[in-house]
């Protein structure tokens, strides 16, 4: 029987970088004599082995093994627990990791990081003492040289122990495996059998004499009785080829007993050797094999559930409604309403139980910071504390995938440009050691993911004398807070005054803003002179659900995304003020908001095209507000997102399209998108009269007032 | 048909087994730790266990003596799967009432060629 | 020389088939359509499915031959009027008006589009050798769209290349 091993080694990858992710967290949370963590992180390292080496990984076994050997010291108090083997073991984990993604991708890895590595781990356990044992490796054939074609005699003798059965094993089925070596022929010894009344029924008193013809060494032979060799007395001889004949008659006699001949022993106290056979590589990769990366989701077996009960009462309510419709009349129309109100609520249900397969809890994003600020603290200088909240809260998988990234970037930054040296912070009356927070909550249909750090905060007239000098803003231009900490999601933008090797030059603050548009969500930036600042990441739960309001615009349905509306309204006729010809303004509170219609923008026709008769959605994106003109509101409702891209290509101002209760389908307004629309057709027509970059709300009204 | 209890905190090394064991005609019951194995031994009856030694919450050799206190587990042969190759381990498994034990790496063809030993 | 000989020894697959007997497994089957009065072809294993002309949802500042997007089954697909796009013929929308739905996979992606057209006429039976190319003068259709020309009795049918209709980075281009 041959079993395919490669199926089992997408499942074992995902393990092992669980595996690997607890053990970073737990040696960063290593102290001494923590006797349960160590306990984890060796566990840990020793399924990696095991499982690398019964998949044929042996990179990863033997890396893995000095690992193990040197957590097992630490485990059993030979060794105490030092800082730089803690360092040592946690590049060992990048070592591991490193080499399980190369298994993954199907790629050759660097081999130059982990030989380093290893070399290290041989030499701390050296210094210390302990001999670095081998590596068990799989493919040792050391039982076959040994093996010859002659076949032998064998003379065994097999006395149990009384209890020999109590631990499972059953003499008859030793008899059975030796017989598969050989030609076997057994005689019983009943002398020491009881008489019938003392006889105890979970005792075994036999014993047996065997003659095995077989061409296999005295190690095969052992091997069998490996597992009783503590509960019985063993004695196996090899006979002469040609006394052969003789056996089955000295059989007849007494056991020889252990003085007597010379025979090969084997008692308690013997040594048993390796006993690991020879074992194929089956699973050496093979090139015709797919991907490892599955892209699978492991679901808990309560939202499994869940689901099938869900699909139970789906089903009873379609019985039930087929039931209804084989005989309808009028005077079952109460039934039938309540059995489609029933079936709404079912369909409900089930889409959000299936949302929430989806759903991981953000811990998956999280867990890699605490070893990221570890390190950054350590090469920064800073002493740091890292404190993650709302591990629990949980988000789609896709968003959480994309998120890692930009996450990764604003805690960088908090380390490098958010926390102050030990000495400032000392001067300033704050707690020589800073700290950064991690934490996540819902809000409505969103998660909100804030990283606030408790430093200097952010310097406003560093931000806009740097804006000024890359020609973002004029000497003149009033910014608010929102409009000056928005600089710093400009490309290039940079407030370090040295750059340093962890956040860079700012590369990246726009990259982290556009991935995060680019997943539907906004950041926000809040900060305090001397108190600290706060990123706030507001993402939407899932991508493949929306909440919309859906607008009539002529014969259009659209579909605007809930999020984005501030407000929606009916102008007043004495707040709208036009300017510059096409150029309509209405004014909201303090704010003159630039009237897009989206007919005009769309190019389609519209069933009025004057403002004063249309509805005005007032919607935000990037802090810039508009106000969309639209014929008439409509439901409001969730709806499916579904890509244009798939078989079209990317409208702009649409960020994909639904389809509706009646089997039409609607397009879903990309609000960002609108806005930047909008933006360059303003720009267009106010180039010649504002040198003010339009890009801030404020100088655009203002531009447009004067 | 005989049952086996697959005992093993790694999904991917109890799936092997537990599959090269179905493909082999035997019915198995998967448990992820020591403790879900001893609920699940409990609550059927089990021919045959096959226990990893190193497991959160309950590791295999506890696993092991709590099953030798069941009556019903008396003879039940237990098999541990160790990574060791030094008898140390060997013999805390056998101190605690192990049939026998299959080292790891094994492939499937020893795996079943180890359990011909403890069932008919 | 003797490695040229040899491969003109080597009979290519479908010469040596027997007349009338296997020109369904040895030729492409197409399926024909109208686009006013003149006929074009397909590659029938292209066809999704045929479907009635339907309203469907606009594509904002899309050309005037995409003609939007339905939902078939649940995916969003767009709909070239092909008599637009080849300026054949007037766009008429009537009871016989089809939308002729083809999918196609390349290297890059698979895509489902919708072609609406006069009318689908018949399924056609064509030997490779039958395909003469298109000429390169005159026409609306441009020639990235043309694999080839048939003769059907006394009439000419245009094999439109797939590949080319359903990239719709090239239609907008026109």
């Amino acid at each position: 029987m041959s079993v395919d091993l490669s199926q089992f080694i997408p499942s074992f990858l995902e393990e092992s970088f669980e595996g690997l992710e607890l053990m970073e967290s737990s040696l960063l949370d290593l102290e001494q004599g923590d006797d349960e963590t160590i306990n984890s992180i060796f566990r840990a390292a020793h399924s990696i082995k095991g499982g690398a080496g019964t998949f044929g990984f042996n990179s990863v076994t033997e890396f893995t093994h000095l690992v193990e050997t040197l957590l097992d010291e630490m485990r059993d108090g030979r060794r105490k627990i030092a800082q730089d083997d803690v360092e040592l073991l946690l590049d060992s984990v990048d070592c591991m990791r490193l080499l399980i993604e190369s298994i993954r991708d199907e790629i050759e890895c660097d081999t130059s990081k982990i030989i380093e590595t290893s070399a290290l781990l041989e030499k701390t356990l050296a210094a210390d003492g302990v001999e670095v044992s081998e590596a068990i490796t799989i493919n040792s054939s050391d039982t076959v040289e040994s093996k010859t074609d002659d076949t032998s005699t064998w003379q065994i003798s097999f006395i149990p122990e009384h209890h020999l059965v109590q631990t499972g094993n059953d003499p008859l089925l030793l008899f059975n495996a030796l017989a598969d070596l050989g030609e076997v022929t057994l005689v019983a010894c009943a002398k020491k059998l009881p008489a019938l009344n003392e006889l105890d029924a979970e005792e075994i008193h036999l014993s047996w004499n065997i003659t095995l013809q077989s061409s296999a060494n005295e190690d095969e032979i052992k091997e069998v009785f490996e597992w009783v060799e503590d509960e019985c007395e063993l004695i196996i001889t090899k006979e002469a080829l040609s006394n052969g004949d003789l056996s089955i008659a000295e059989l007849l006699t007494e056991p020889p007993s252990l003085e007597e001949s010379d025979p090969i022993l084997s008692t308690a106290t013997s040594k048993i050797d390796n006993p690991a056979k020879p074992t194929e590589k089956s699973t050496e990769k093979s090139s015709s094999k797919a991907k490892n990366d599955l892209g699978s989701i492991r679901v808990g077996v309560d939202k499994v559930d869940s689901l099938i009960n869900l699909v139970g009462e789906l089903v009873i309510t379609q019985s039930m409604l087929s039931e209804l419709g084989n005989d309808f009349d009028l005077s079952k129309v109460e039934r039938l309403n309540s059995g489609l109100e029933q079936l709404l609520q079912n369909t409900k249900e089930l889409q959000e139980s299936v949302m929430r397969i989806r759903m991981l809890p953000i811990s998956f994003a999280f867990n890699r910071f605490p070893r990221l600020v570890h390190d950054l603290s350590k090469k920064t200088g800073k002493d740091i504390e890292l404190i993650l909240k709302g591990e629990q809260t949980e988000l789609d998988k896709t968003v959480m995938e994309q998120i890692g990234d930009p996450l990764v970037h604003l805690v960088r930054n908090a380390v490098d440009h958010g926390i102050e040296s030990a000495e400032v912070r000392l001067a300033n009356g704050k707690p020589k050691k800073g700290t950064i927070m991690l934490d996540a909550y819902h809000q409505g249909g969103s998660i909100i993911i804030e990283i606030k750090d408790d430093g200097g905060g952010i310097d406003r007239e560093a931000v806009f004398n740097k804006a000024l000098e890359k020609g973002l803003v004029d000497e003149n231009t009033v910014l608010t807070d929102a409009q000056t900490f928005d600089l710093l999601f400009e490309p290039g933008f940079s407030t370090a005054k040295e750059v340093s090797d962890i956040s860079g030059r700012g590369v990246g603050m726009d990259v982290v803003k556009k991935n995060i548009q680019s997943l539907g969500g906004r950041i926000q930036v809040i900060s305090e002179p001397g108190k600290g600042s706060t990123f706030r990441v507001n993402l939407p739960l899932t991508l493949a659900i929306l909440d919309g309001q859906l607008v009539q615009v002529g014969t259009e349905t659209y579909i605007i995304p809930l999020i984005t509306i501030v407000e929606s309204l009916q102008p007043q006729k004495e707040l709208i003020n036009r300017v510059s010809g096409d150029m309509v303004l209405y004014r909201l509170r303090e704010d003159n908001v630039p009237v897009i219609p989206i007919y005009q923008l769309f190019n389609i026709p519209s069933e009025f095209d004057n403002i004063e008769k249309s509805l005005l959605v007032v919607v935000e994106a990037d802090g810039q507000k508009i106000g969309l003109m639209v014929d008439d509101l409509l439901a409001q409702q969730q709806v499916v997102i579904k890509s244009l891209n798939d078989n079209y290509q990317q409208v702009d101002g649409i960020s994909g399209a639904t389809i509706l209760g009646d089997g039409s389908v609607a397009m879903i307004l990309d609000v960002p998108g609108i806005i930047t629309m909008a933006l360059a057709q303003a720009q267009l027509n106010q180039k010649n009269r504002s040198t003010i970059k339009p890009k801030i709300t404020q100088s655009i009204s203002e531009g447009v007032n004067s | 048909m005989t049952k086996i209890l697959v005992v093993d905190d790694s999904n991917s090394i109890r799936d092997m087994v537990s599959f090269t064991l179905k493909s082999a005609g035997y019915e198995t019951v998967e448990a992820k730790d020591g403790q879900d194995g001893l609920n699940k031994a409990k609550a059927t009856s089990i021919d045959l266990v096959i226990s990893d030694v190193n497991m959160p919450i309950m590791d295999g050799i506890t696993l092991c003596q709590e099953l030798r206190k069941l009556p019903s587990f008396k003879f039940t042969p237990i098999l541990m799967l160790t990574t060791e190759s030094s008898g140390d381990m060997k013999m805390r498994g056998k101190a605690a009432g192990a049939t026998g034990w299959l080292v790891k790496p094994f492939n499937p063809e020893k795996l079943l060629a180890t359990i011909k030993r403890v069932v008919r | 020389m003797d490695i040229q000989m040899l491969a003109d020894e080597v009979p290519v697959e479908g010469e040596h088939s027997l007349e009338g007997v296997d020109f369904i497994t040895s030729g492409e089957q197409y399926l024909t359509f109208l686009l006013s009065d003149e006929q074009y072809a397909v590659d029938i294993l292209c066809v999704e499915e045929i479907r009635s002309w339907e309203n469907p949802t606009r594509i904002p500042n899309s050309p005037s031959y995409i003609k939007g997007v339905i939902n078939m089954r649940g995916i969003i697909v767009p709909i070239v009027d092909l008599r637009m796009k080849f300026n054949i013929g007037e766009a008429i929308y009537c009871d016989t008006t089809v939308v002729i739905v083809l999918t196609v996979e390349t290297e890059e992606k698979t895509r489902t589009i919708g072609f609406v057209v006069d009318a689908v006429s018949d399924v056609l039976n064509v030997e490779e050798n039958e395909i003469k190319p298109a000429p390169v003068f005159g026409g609306c259709v441009p020639q990235a769209y043309l694999d080839g020309l048939v003769n059907v009795g006394e009439k000419v049918v245009t094999i439109l290349n797939v590949k080319t209709l359903q990239a719709v980075e090239k239609h907008q281009i026109n």
